[in-house]
């Protein structure tokens, strides 16, 4: 059938010009641009110099915040994991006839909107939200606490973005177990917590460091939690790319900062896909 | 006897605080949108539609959920027609460089949405067009299609190529098969996927809020700029409103397309 060769490209060639036009050829312009000058006047000026560069590595400012942004991603992977695989576990391990329902309560989150998620925290830890106003009314405290505008927010604030991700994730590669394997673990003597710590926590490491990446991904590229629920000590990356570019329309730097966002996820996806293989990750997306 | 023991109430325990953690604050979001009160959160003060009605009155946030719909409505239509299209290709065919072409296609998953709001806007401004509808649009576009692909793939990787195969052997054309086999065992994927876009665009705020202009304002946008004073029960009534409408829409559609879907290959 050689006559049919056109016929995949035919099909691809809405799609492929859409992601060429919209997103290759954009990026590479946010590279070429992080290379220009920026006029005092405002104005961009065409040059190749890694000035944008070394402004942002010549003192501890910026690369300081490129830390938080890891370390903040390190905590939020790891509060996820320890949050999400119980779940994921019980649900994958329930015989209850509403087990549906709770996956697809799991899931509902997804549907609502993140600038509503990251919000809403504030109705829960604000001076006269609900945690203040549990505590005052049984007498714990005199005064509110306050809460808001710190890391610990900033986390949680993640988290309710990401923890359907994870569970997610660590679900659908534990569905993907036999079940043969933990009954013949349990033939030979194993006990329960044998059985899962020989047989299904190491089968379901996939899906875990699946969830990992996706989660340290999507935690290093957003600014909405730490510009809603954090302080001013706790912007991330993605926050000064958005001052930059939207605040103070420095083009250039913005670009170049990009470029550092960009090159440190590429490394870390890169890195994991050279040892783990990046489609695991691409599973929990499809559904059934 | 493994769901009486300890250990297995243990962790059911820890699955519902779980489960109370992710939703208290959307349930709270819920409550607080009939708070009558002007300042402050706790503690309500009976309930009331004020903020309904007052949101209902806003000329601006009726226009900005205007703009919403139709966004995510085009938005679906189009992510959808030629995500189909790609994933015909990728499943049906072979050819060089496939799977190099899939991981790209899907890259914008990977991609964080900073990035994609900065380079799309900076290229419109290497272009020197002003923002507009149409760069929400296309934006939208190129952040949902991974997630269509992704879905219409799974499902026609399950459809048998000689369903098709027969339908042509029976002398329909290409076309023909697609419509008669292909689109109908397609269908529920096709669903599936034009609601997650649709979903997706509605909800976005990330990289819509590079895009967005006080004209071309979404939901999203306009409850961020509303933020900037303070939170209020008139955000709370928004965000509810938000809520209700993105969550029984796919619980809807789930339900009827279960009610109704009469192809079970």
């Amino acid at each position: 059938m050689k006559s049919d060769s056109w016929k995949p490209w035919a099909l691809l060639a809405p799609s492929m010009s859409a992601v060429f036009l919209l997103l290759v050829i954009p990026v590479c312009f946010v590279i070429v641009y992080s290379f220009w000058l920026r006029a005092p006047s405002g104005a961009d000026i065409p040059a190749f110099q890694f000035g944008n560069y070394a402004k942002f590595f010549e003192d501890f400012f910026y690369p300081k915040i490129l830390i938080r942004t890891i370390r903040i991603a390190f905590e939020t992977v790891f509060l996820c994991v320890v949050m999400g695989y119980i779940p994921a576990y019980f649900f994958y391990r329930s015989t209850t006839r509403y087990k549906q329902v709770f996956l697809l309560l799991i899931m509902l989150p997804f549907w609502v909107s993140f600038i509503i998620r990251t919000m809403s925290w504030i109705n829960i830890m604000g001076d006269t939200g609900l945690i203040n106003h549990f505590l005052l009314k049984i007498g714990l405290i005199e005064t509110p606490i306050s809460m808001l505008y710190n890391e610990f927010t900033v986390l949680m604030g993640l988290i309710m973005y990401l923890l359907p991700f994870m569970v997610l994730n660590i679900y659908v590669s534990l569905e993907g177990i036999d079940k043969s394997l933990l009954e013949a673990a349990r033939c030979m003597g194993c006990t329960e917590w044998q059985a899962f710590r020989e047989v299904t926590l190491p089968l379901s490491l996939p899906g875990v460091s699946a969830g990992c990446l996706l989660v340290f991904v999507l935690t290093a590229g957003t600014y909405l939690p730490p510009m809603i629920l954090g302080g001013p000590g706790n912007d991330m990356i993605a926050n000064l790319i958005f001052k930059r570019v939207i605040g103070t329309l420095d083009w250039p730097f913005g670009s170049a900062i990009s470029v550092i966002l960009l090159s440190l996820l590429f490394a870390i996806v890169w890195t994991y896909n050279r040892y783990l293989g990046i489609n695991q990750i691409f599973k929990s997306f499809q559904g059934d | 006897m493994r769901q009486f023991s300890l250990g297995w109430s243990l962790i059911r325990l820890y699955t519902i605080l779980v489960y109370v953690f992710m939703f208290t604050p959307i349930v709270v979001v819920i409550v607080l949108s009939f708070n009558p009160k002007q300042f402050g959160i706790f503690p309500m003060e009976g309930a009331s539609l004020r903020w309904f009605i007052k949101l209902a009155q806003n000329d601006s946030i009726i226009g900005a959920f205007q703009n919403s719909l139709i966004l995510g409505s085009l938005t679906a239509i189009i992510s959808t027609s030629i995500g189909i299209l790609a994933a015909m290709a990728f499943i049906r065919f072979e050819f060089p460089g496939k799977n190099t072409l899939n991981t790209l296609l899907l890259s914008p998953i990977m991609i964080p949405e900073v990035v994609l709001g900065v380079a799309l806007l900076l290229f419109l401004r290497w272009l020197q067009q002003p923002k507009s509808f149409a760069l929400l649009l296309i934006g939208h576009v190129v952040l949902t299609l991974p997630y269509v692909l992704l879905i219409v793939q799974a499902r026609l990787v399950g459809i048998r190529k000689e369903y098709e195969e027969a339908a042509k052997s029976l002398g329909a054309n290409a076309f023909q098969t697609f419509r008669e086999i292909t689109f109908p065992l397609l269908l529920p994927a096709i669903l599936a996927g034009a609601l997650f876009s649709f979903t997706i665009s509605f909800d976005d705020i990330t990289a819509t809020l590079f895009w967005a202009t006080a004209q071309n304002q979404t939901v999203p946008v306009k409850i961020f700029s509303m933020l900037r004073n303070s939170i209020s029960p008139e955000i709370n009534a928004l965000g509810a409103v938000m809520i209700v409408l993105t969550v029984t829409t796919p619980l809807l559609a789930g339900y009827l397309s279960r009610k109704f879907s009469k192809f079970k290959p």
